[in-house]
C-alpha cells in the first residue's frame, strides 16, 4: 500500500445544475421567438448550487459515512466522485478499481439477462472474460437469484435487482466501493449479508464511501463522517460528532406531536419532561435520572383508568413503557385535575433523541379515553461510543488463556 | 447468428424494391442496374443506419450511463463497430453475387474500395460522436437526423446516375457558385462515387440499343483518389472537432439522462 497518498481527493467541488431547460431543438426555437406563454421567451435557466466548495481527502482503508436531509447533496457528490458527473468547478483526483452502487441497480441494461449483464458489468470494471468466468458461480450465489439469471433484468423486482448489482460490485475486486443508500432495498437477511460483506471489505483494508440516513448504519460501520447540508460540509469528523450534529439539526423537524386520539372524557396537559425531582431537563447524560410530569384532567368521572407511559427512540421502536396498571398504583375514580408525576430513575440508555407518548385508557384496554402520541422529547448524550438502546459500562480485559 | 441474418434482409428488401420500381417499372437507363444499386446501398446503409443509431446510442443506454463511470465515446464507437461488421457481411453478399452473375468487376478499380470504407468510417465517426452528444441534450435531434438522411439519400447518386443531376443543373449557378460544385461537396457523393467505381467498375456503359450511358462520375481515377482524399483529410480534422465537442458535452451526460 502506498501509505501517504489519499485514495480519493476532492478539491474545491462545486456542483450547478440549471433547472428546467429546454430540452430539444423545436423548444428552444419556440421560446427564442418568444412564442410561449408564461415567460415570455425568456430562456428558463434557473441555477441551484447542489454542491458547493466540497473538498476532503479519504486515505486508504477508511470507510467514510455521507449524511444530510434529503437534498443535501449528498448523491450528488458520490456521484462526482464515482466520475459519472462533471464538477462544474474543482476536481476529483482517484485510484485504483472503483465499484459503484448509485440509486438502484449499477448499470444493468434491461434487455440483457442477469446473466449478460453481470459479464458486461464486469467488463466495464475491467474484468475480462476468463475473470468473470472464475467469479460469476460465487456472484450469483451471492445474489441469491439462481432461479431467474436468464431472464431479462427488467422482469426482475427491485430487491433481486440490488442483489444481483451487490454481488457484482463486491465481487469484482474494487479498492474503492461507493454505496449509495442501495441495501434499503434488500430484505433483512440480504441486508445482514450484505453488512458482514461490507466488513469484511473494511478487514481487508479497503475503502469504502456510503451515503446513508441509518445513522444506525453510520455508527456501525463509518470511522469517518461528512454530514452535507445544501451542498456544503457541515460537518466532517468522528462518526460521533456528526449524527449528534445530525441530531440537533433535524430534531426540530420530528418535534412536532402527531396524532391525538381518544374519547375525550379526559384531557392531558402540562406535560414535562423532569430530572425527577420537579425541575424541568431536557438534556440527559445516560445514567442520569429522568422524570415526567404531567397533569390529567377528567371532565367527567372515569372509573378505574389506567395512566401510561412510553418511551419511543428516533427509529420509533419502544424503548420502555410502563403504566399504573403494571405498577399497581391503585386510582379508583378519578374526576378532576391530577398531576401524575413519573420518576423513572437513572436511564441507561444509549444518545439519541428520545419520545414520550401518554395515554389514559380504561383497565380491560377496550375504551381509550386519551391516546397522545410523541408529545414531548428529550435527549441523551453519551461519553462513550455505543450502538444498540441500552448503555452499560462495561469493562474489557484481555489475559492470557 | 440470426442476427446477422437480420441485418441482410434490410438493405436486401431495399435493393429488391429499387431494383423493381426504378430498374423495371420505371426502367432506368442503367444497364446492369441492380449491380450499380448494390454498390451504392451497401454503402449509404452503413452510414445511414449506423448515424441513426448512434444519434440515440448515449440516450438508449441511460441506464449505463447513469450508474457506471466508462468513456462515454464508447457508445456512438461501438456502434459504429457493428455497424462495421454489418457492412463487411452485406460486402461478402455483394462479391458473391457480383461473382455468381460472372460480372465484370475485377481490376485496379477494387483498390479504390479500401479508400472509400476509410474515408466513409472516418466520416461516420466524426458525425456519430457529434449527434450523439447533441441528441442528450436536444432530444429531438433524432427525429430531424432522420429526415434529414432521407434528403440526404436521393442527393447522393446511388440511385440514379450522377450524370443525370449534372444534366439538370447545367451551368446554373446559386449565389455564383455552380449547383453541380455544391451537389459534388457532399462527401458521400465521393464516397459512393467510390464504390461505384470500385464495383460496378465501368464508367460508360453501352444500353441495350448500343447508346453509350455515362454511368458513374466521370473522371480519371486520380480525381477518385483525390476526393476521397480529401475526404479523409476533412473528415479526420471532423473527428478531431466532434471528439472535442464530446469530451466538453459528457461531463453533464449523466445530469441530462
Amino acid at each position: 500500500m502506498s501509505g501517504g497518498t489519499p485514495i480519493v481527493r476532492v478539491v474545491g467541488v462545486s456542483k450547478r445544475f440549471n433547472l428546467h431547460h429546454d430540452k430539444s431543438l423545436k423548444e428552444r426555437l419556440v421560446s427564442r421567438a418568444g412564442l410561449r406563454g408564461g415567460n415570455g421567451g425568456k430562456s428558463s435557466d434557473e441555477e441551484f448550487w447542489a454542491l458547493q466548495n466540497v473538498a476532503f481527502d479519504l486515505d486508504e482503508s477508511n470507510t467514510l459515512g455521507l449524511i444530510g436531509a434529503n437534498g443535501s447533496g449528498k448523491s450528488t457528490l458520490l456521484k462526482v466522485v464515482a466520475g459519472i458527473l462533471t464538477p462544474t468547478t474543482g476536481y476529483v483526483e482517484r485510484r485504483g478499481r472503483m465499484a459503484a452502487l448509485l440509486e438502484l441497480g449499477a448499470g444493468f441494461h434491461p434487455d440483457l439477462t442477469g446473466r449478460e449483464n453481470v459479464y458486461m458489468n464486469a467488463s466495464i470494471l475491467g474484468l475480462s472474460r476468463r475473470q468473470t468466468d472464475r467469479y460469476f458461480d460465487a456472484i450469483v450465489d451471492f445474489s441469491g437469484i439462481e432461479k431467474f439469471i436468464d431472464n431479462q433484468v427488467k422482469f426482475y423486482s427491485s430487491g433481486m435487482y440490488v442483489r444481483l448489482a451487490f454481488a457484482v460490485a463486491v465481487h469484482v475486486d474494487p479498492e474503492l466501493l461507493l454505496i449509495d443508500e442501495v441495501l434499503a432495498v434488500g430484505d433483512e437477511p440480504f441486508q445482514r449479508k450484505c453488512m458482514k460483506r461490507i466488513k469484511e471489505f473494511q478487514r481487508d483494508g479497503r475503502t469504502i464511501v456510503l451515503v446513508t440516513h441509518g445513522i444506525d448504519v453510520v455508527r456501525q460501520l463509518c470511522d469517518r463522517v461528512i454530514m452535507l447540508d445544501k451542498g456544503e460540509v457541515v460537518v466532517d469528523g468522528k462518526p460521533q460528532e456528526a449524527t449528534r450534529a445530525f441530531r440537533e439539526r433535524y430534531a426540530a423537524q420530528v418535534d412536532e406531536p402527531d396524532d391525538v386520539r381518544g374519547t375525550g372524557q379526559v384531557s392531558i396537559g402540562e406535560m414535562r419532561v423532569t430530572d425527577g425531582a420537579g425541575r424541568p431537563k431536557q438534556r440527559f447524560e445516560s445514567g442520569e435520572r429522568l422524570g415526567f410530569e404531567m397533569v390529567v384532567e377528567a371532565h367527567e368521572p372515569v372509573v378505574d383508568p389506567v395512566i401510561g407511559v412510553a418511551i419511543y427512540n428516533h427509529l420509533d421502536n419502544l424503548v420502555y413503557g410502563t403504566n399504573t396498571a403494571m405498577r399497581e398504583v391503585p386510582l379508583g375514580t378519578v374526576s378532576g385535575r391530577r398531576r401524575v408525576c413519573f420518576d423513572f430513575g437513572p436511564i441507561p440508555m444509549v444518545e439519541g433523541q428520545y419520545f414520550i407518548t401518554v395515554a389514559v385508557h380504561s383497565r380491560d384496554e377496550t375504551v381509550q379515553y386519551v391516546w397522545l402520541e410523541r408529545q414531548v422529547s428529550f435527549k441523551v448524550f453519551s461519553l462513550s461510543a455505543d450502538s444498540g438502546v441500552l448503555h452499560l459500562d462495561p469493562t474489557i480485559e484481555i489475559e492470557p488463556a | 447468428m440470426l442476427g446477422f441474418l437480420w441485418s441482410l434482409v434490410r438493405p436486401l428488401c431495399l435493393l429488391l424494391i429499387y431494383w423493381l420500381v426504378l430498374g423495371k417499372f420505371l426502367r432506368s437507363p442503367i444497364p446492369n442496374f441492380a449491380f450499380y444499386l448494390f454498390a451504392g446501398l451497401v454503402a449509404w446503409d452503413l452510414f445511414g443506419s449506423t448515424l441513426n443509431a448512434a444519434t440515440t446510442s448515449i440516450v438508449s443506454n441511460a441506464g449505463l450511463i447513469k450508474k457506471v463511470y466508462f468513456p462515454r465515446e464508447i457508445l456512438p464507437l461501438a456502434t459504429v463497430g457493428a455497424g462495421l461488421v454489418h457492412f463487411v457481411l452485406q460486402m461478402v453478399v455483394v462479391f458473391a453475387v457480383l461473382v455468381a452473375f460472372d460480372y465484370d468487376f475485377f481490376g485496379a478499380n477494387l483498390l479504390l474500395l479500401p479508400l472509400a470504407v476509410t474515408a466513409l468510417v472516418i466520416f461516420l465517426t466524426a458525425m456519430s460522436l457529434f449527434l450523439a452528444a447533441a441528441n442528450v441534450y436536444l432530444r429531438d435531434v433524432q427525429h430531424l437526423i432522420e429526415v434529414f438522411l432521407l434528403f440526404w439519400f436521393w442527393l447522393t447518386p446511388i440511385v440514379y446516375p450522377i450524370s443525370f443531376a449534372f444534366d439538370v443543373f447545367g451551368g446554373r449557378t446559386v449565389l455564383g457558385v455552380k449547383l453541380s460544385t455544391i451537389y459534388m461537396l457532399n462527401p458521400m457523393t465521393s464516397v459512393v462515387a467510390g464504390f461505384q467505381r470500385a464495383v460496378y467498375k465501368h464508367p460508360i456503359v453501352a444500353d441495350a440499343a448500343g447508346n453509350p450511358v455515362r454511368v458513374l462520375y466521370q473522371a480519371s481515377m486520380g480525381t477518385y483518389v483525390g476526393r476521397l482524399l480529401a475526404v479523409i483529410v476533412a473528415s479526420s480534422v471532423l473527428v478531431w472537432i466532434a471528439q472535442r465537442v464530446f469530451a466538453r458535452a459528457q461531463g453533464n451526460f449523466a445530469q441530462e439522462l
